[in-house]
C-alpha cells in the first residue's frame, strides 16, 4: 500500500513538473520539421530528416546560429500520413514557427489554404503543388528550386537530346510509372501535353500506395509494352521495388529515369550490380566532399550529436535535406537584412523567402561550392525553375553524367498560370494577394 | 455510496423505459455535455482542432462500425471506404449546390454511403463471419480504386485530392475552409455527434436494434421467431454506412480540409476497428472510450514521457504507440472482449455496492 501511494505521489509530481512551460531564450527562432522516420516511406524520409536537422544544428553548433540567433529545431513525426501531418501542423502552429516544411505532397495540399489564413510560409522544396510557384496567387507558398512539371519536362528534354532532337521523339513510347497519389499524378497533365506536342505515346503504370512493394503486375505490362524509356515518380518503398523489378525483367537500366525523389542511394542499391545505369534528375551535388558536410561530420556526427550514421553522409537524399535547410537558413539571413530585426517572425520569413538569392559566391561562403546553381526567388516567381542535371548510379554511388541544363520553362509557365487560375476558381473565394512586395 | 439507485422508484412505463433510468447517470450525462460545451472557451485551438474534433469524428465512425459489427454481428473491414463515400459525395454535392448549408449536405451525403453500404451488404445474406469480412474488404479496395480512378469524383483536380471550399451558414458564419475557426467547427461536430448518438441509442433500444442483436446472437433462432434477416442485415448495413458516411464527410470538411484517396485507405478501417475493439463491441460509450484512447495516446505519450524525464524522439513515440495499441488489442481480446466499456460497467457495479466487495 505504501509503495503504491508513493509511486502515485512520484507520478503526480512528475506530471505537475511537466506542465511548467518550457521557456526559450529570447534570441531564438523556431523551425519545426515534419519528418517521417516510420512507415513505408521511412526509407526516403530518414535521410531527408537527417540532412535537414543536421545542417540547422551545424549552424547552431559552428556559428552560434544565424547572426547570433539560435534555431530551435523540433521534429514532428508524420509517418507520411496526411492526418498526422495536419495534426503536426496544428500543434506546431501554436509555437510561432518561422516556416513549415511538410515534406509530403499530400500534407502540402492540405496546408496551402491554411497557410494564407495563419500567415505561416510553407516551403515545399521541389514538391507539392506545381502551381504554387505563382507568387501573386500563393504569396505564402514557396517551392524552389524546380517544380514537378519542370522535372518532367527536363526528363523529356534529356531523352530528346539522347535521341537527337525533339522531332525524333515522334513514334516513341515512354512509360510513366508513378505512385498513385497526388504526388505521382501531378506531372501527368504536362506529360500528356508534351506527348501531344511531340508525338510520343505516354504509357501510364500507376502503383497504388498499398501495392508499393508488389509491382510485378505493372512491370509485367512494361515487359509487354516494351517502352523505349521509363520515367518514374516514386517515393519511399516504391523506389527500391521498382528498381528491383526493372532489373528482374531486364529493362535497359540506361533508359530508366527517376524524378529527383526517386534518386535515393538505397533505392538504386536495391537493384544490386545490375542497377548500374539507373538515372535520376538531380537538384544538387552528391557526396561528402563539401566543406559544410565535412563540418557536420566533425562537429555533429563524430561527437554523437546527430542521428546520422557516418556512412549516410553525402548520400543524395541526405544532401537534399541539407539543401532544404540551406534555403531556410539563407531566407532567415535575407529577412534579417531586409527587416533589420535579429529575431524575425513568420511574416518576415515570408519576405526573406520572397527575396531569397544564393549566388555562386554565397554557395562558396557557406561551404557548399558547386553544390547547386545560384538560386533566385522573386515575388512573382516563387520557384525560379532552376537548372537540373542527370545523375547515374555507377553501382556504388551517384555520378553526374550531364551538364546542368534548364527545364522547358516556356512550356511549363503557361500551364502553371492556367493551373493557378483553376485552383483559385475551384477554391473560391480565394483571397487576393494583399502582401506587398518588399525588396 | 454515491452511485446507488436505492430509493429511486419508477412509477410509470416512461420512467422504466428511460434512456438513463438512474438519476446519477442523468446528472453524469448533463455534466459531460456541459463540459463538452465549455471546453472551447478554455482550450487552445490546438486542443480543439487536433484532439477534440478528430476524437468526436472518430467516435462517430466507431459508432457506425459498432452498429454493424457490435450490434448486428456483421464483421466489416470497409469502414474507411464508406467514410470516403460520404466525403466524396459531400464534396460533389457542395460543388453542385454551393448555396446549400454545408451541414445539410453533410447529413445528406450519408445517404449515398448508406446506399452503397447496402449493395455491399447483400453478400451478408449468404455468408458470415470472416468471409463477410473479405467481401467488405473488397468494398474497401473497390471504392478506394474509384476515388483514384474516377476523376469526376474529385472534379478533375490535377492533384487528385478533394479540397474543401469555404462555405458559410447561419448568417455568414464561416463553417468550412481554412478561414473556419476551430471554435465553430467544434460546435458543429459536437452537435452532429450528440444528435446522432441519441438517435442511434434510440434505434438500438427499439424494435430494429433488437432485431439486429437477435441476428447477431443466433440468426436461425431469430428467423424462427419472426425477424427477417434480409431486412435486419440490410438495415444494419444502411444505418452503419450512413453514420460512417457522415463521419467521413465531417472528417474532410470540419477537420482535415482536404483529402486524397489514401486518407480512406484500409489503415483507416483498421484504426476504426481497433477503436471499436478497445472501446468495447456492442457499446455506445465504448466508442467514445476507444476513440479517445487511440487518438489521444500518442499525444499523451509525447507530452507525458518528456515531463517525467524520458527524452523521446518523435519516431519513437510512433513506434511505442503502435506497440502499445497492438499489445492492448491482443490483451483485450483475450482478457476482456467487451473492452473499456465493460471495465466501466464493472466499475459502476462495484460502486453500487460499495463499500461491500460482493454484489
Amino acid at each position: 500500500m505504501r509503495l503504491r501511494k508513493s509511486l502515485l505521489g512520484i507520478a503526480a509530481i512528475a506530471l505537475a513538473g511537466g506542465f511548467t512551460a518550457e521557456a526559450y531564450a529570447q534570441d531564438t527562432v523556431y523551425i519545426p520539421l515534419l519528418s517521417y522516420r516510420t512507415g513505408p516511406f521511412a526509407g526516403s524520409g530518414i535521410p531527408i530528416a537527417n540532412g535537414m536537422s543536421d545542417y540547422l544544428n551545424l549552424l547552431n553548433e559552428r556559428d552560434g546560429g544565424i547572426n547570433g540567433v539560435r534555431i530551435v529545431v523540433e521534429e514532428c513525426e508524420t509517418g507520411y500520413d496526411t492526418q498526422k501531418g495536419v495534426e503536426c501542423y496544428e500543434s506546431v502552429k501554436a509555437k510561432n514557427p518561422l516556416v513549415i516544411n511538410p515534406y509530403s505532397t499530400g500534407i502540402t495540399l492540405q496546408v496551402i489554404p491554411k497557410a494564407a489564413v495563419d500567415k505561416i510560409p510553407v516551403l515545399s522544396m521541389a514538391y507539392g503543388l506545381s502551381a504554387s510557384a505563382i507568387g501573386e496567387v500563393f504569396p505564402w507558398v514557396f517551392n524552389p528550386p524546380a517544380t514537378y512539371w519542370d522535372g518532367a519536362s527536363a526528363i523529356i528534354k534529356y531523352i530528346s537530346e539522347r535521341e537527337g532532337g525533339l522531332d525524333k521523339l515522334s513514334g516513341k513510347k515512354i512509360g510513366y510509372i508513378f505512385l498513385d497519389a497526388g504526388y505521382g499524378r501531378e506531372p501527368i497533365p504536362l506529360l500528356e501535353q508534351l506527348a501531344k506536342d511531340y508525338g510520343f505515346t505516354l504509357l501510364q503504370y500507376p502503383v497504388p500506395a498499398q501495392e508499393m512493394q508488389n509491382q510485378s503486375s505493372q512491370w509485367l505490362n512494361v515487359r509487354r509494352d516494351q517502352p523505349d524509356y521509363m520515367v518514374m515518380w516514386g517515393w519511399g518503398a516504391m523506389n527500391p521495388t521498382a528498381v528491383k523489378e526493372a532489373v528482374k525483367i531486364r529493362y535497359p537500366m540506361d533508359k530508366f529515369i527517376g524524378v529527383w525523389w526517386s534518386g535515393g542511394d538505397d533505392d538504386a542499391r536495391a537493384g544490386g550490380e545490375q542497377a548500374k545505369g539507373y538515372k535520376t534528375v538531380n537538384l544538387q551535388g552528391v557526396g561528402d566532399g563539401f566543406q559544410a558536410i565535412q563540418d557536420i561530420k566533425k562537429l555533429l556526427v563524430d561527437t554523437g550529436k546527430s542521428q546520422t550514421p557516418a556512412s549516410m553522409l553525402g548520400e543524395n537524399l541526405y544532401n537534399r535535406g541539407v539543401y532544404n535547410s540551406v534555403l531556410m537558413a539563407e531566407a532567415i539571413r535575407v529577412a534579417q537584412e531586409i527587416t533589420g530585426k535579429k529575431v524575425i517572425d513568420a511574416a518576415d520569413m515570408r519576405i526573406g523567402l520572397e527575396n531569397l538569392e544564393i549566388s555562386e559566391e554565397r554557395w562558396k561562403e557557406i561551404g557548399l561550392e558547386g553544390f547547386a546553381p545560384p538560386i533566385k526567388v522573386t515575388c512573382t516567381d516563387h520557384n525560379g525553375h532552376h537548372p537540373v542535371y542527370i545523375a547515374e548510379w555507377d553501382g556504388q554511388k551517384w555520378v553526374q553524367v550531364s551538364e546542368w541544363f534548364a527545364p522547358m520553362t516556356d512550356v511549363v509557365q503557361p500551364l502553371l498560370e492556367a493551373a493557378a487560375k483553376e485552383y483559385v476558381a475551384k477554391n473560391a473565394p480565394w483571397p487576393a494577394r494583399t502582401e506587398e512586395c518588399r525588396q | 455510496m454515491l452511485y446507488r439507485e436505492a430509493g429511486q422508484f419508477k412509477t410509470s412505463y416512461e420512467a422504466d423505459q428511460a434512456v438513463f433510468p438512474i438519476l446519477q447517470d442523468r446528472i453524469g450525462v448533463m455534466v459531460i455535455l456541459a463540459v463538452a460545451v465549455a471546453i472551447p472557451f478554455f482550450a487552445s485551438n490546438f486542443v480543439l482542432a487536433s484532439i477534440m474534433i478528430p476524437f468526436l469524428i472518430f467516435a462517430l465512425a466507431t459508432i457506425g462500425l459498432n452498429v454493424l459489427t457490435g450490434y448486428a454481428g456483421q464483421l466489416s473491414l470497409g469502414t474507411g471506404a464508406f467514410m470516403g463515400v460520404g466525403a466524396y459525395s459531400c464534396y460533389k454535392l457542395t460543388t453542385f449546390f454551393p448555396d446549400v448549408n454545408i451541414i445539410v449536405l453533410v447529413l445528406l451525403s450519408g445517404l449515398f454511403s448508406a446506399g452503397i453500404g447496402m449493395v455491399f451488404g447483400l453478400p451478408s445474406l449468404r455468408i458470415k463471419g470472416l468471409y463477410l469480412a473479405v467481401t467488405t474488404l473488397a468494398a474497401q479496395f473497390f471504392l478506394e480504386w474509384c476515388f483514384i480512378r474516377i476523376p469526376w469524383l474529385y472534379n478533375y483536380n490535377h492533384s487528385g485530392a478533394i479540397e474543401v471550399p469555404e462555405r458559410t451558414g447561419f448568417g455568414g458564419v464561416v463553417l468550412t475552409g481554412p478561414a473556419a475557426t476551430p471554435f465553430v467547427r467544434y460546435f458543429v461536430v459536437l452537435a452532429i455527434v450528440v444528435a446522432m448518438t441519441i438517435i442511434v441509442k434510440n434505434i438500438l433500444r427499439g424494435r430494429i436494434g433488437r432485431s439486429w442483436m437477435m441476428i447477431r446472437d443466433m440468426d436461425i433462432a431469430a428467423e424462427l421467431i419472426g425477424v427477417r434477416p434480409l431486412v435486419a442485415k440490410l438495415s444494419a448495413f444502411a444505418v452503419s454506412s450512413y453514420i460512417c458516411g457522415v463521419a467521413g464527410a465531417m472528417m474532410v470538411f470540419f477537420w482535415l480540409g482536404a483529402a486524397e484517396a489514401s486518407a480512406f485507405a484500409i489503415s483507416l478501417s483498421f484504426q476504426i476497428l481497433f477503436m471499436a475493439i478497445l472501446g468495447g463491441l456492442g457499446s455506445l460509450i465504448g466508442c467514445f472510450f476507444g476513440s479517445a484512447f487511440i487518438w489521444a495516446l500518442p499525444v499523451v505519450l509525447r507530452l507525458v514521457l518528456p515531463s517525467v524525464g524520458i527524452q523521446i524522439g518523435a519516431e519513437t513515440v510512433e513506434h511505442l504507440t503502435q506497440m502499445i495499441i497492438g499489445a492492448l488489442i491482443i490483451l483485450f481480446l483475450i482478457v476482456e472482449p467487451h473492452g473499456l466499456a465493460r471495465l466501466w460497467q464493472i466499475a459502476k457495479e462495484k460502486l453500487r455496492v460499495w463499500p461491500f466487495p460482493y454484489a
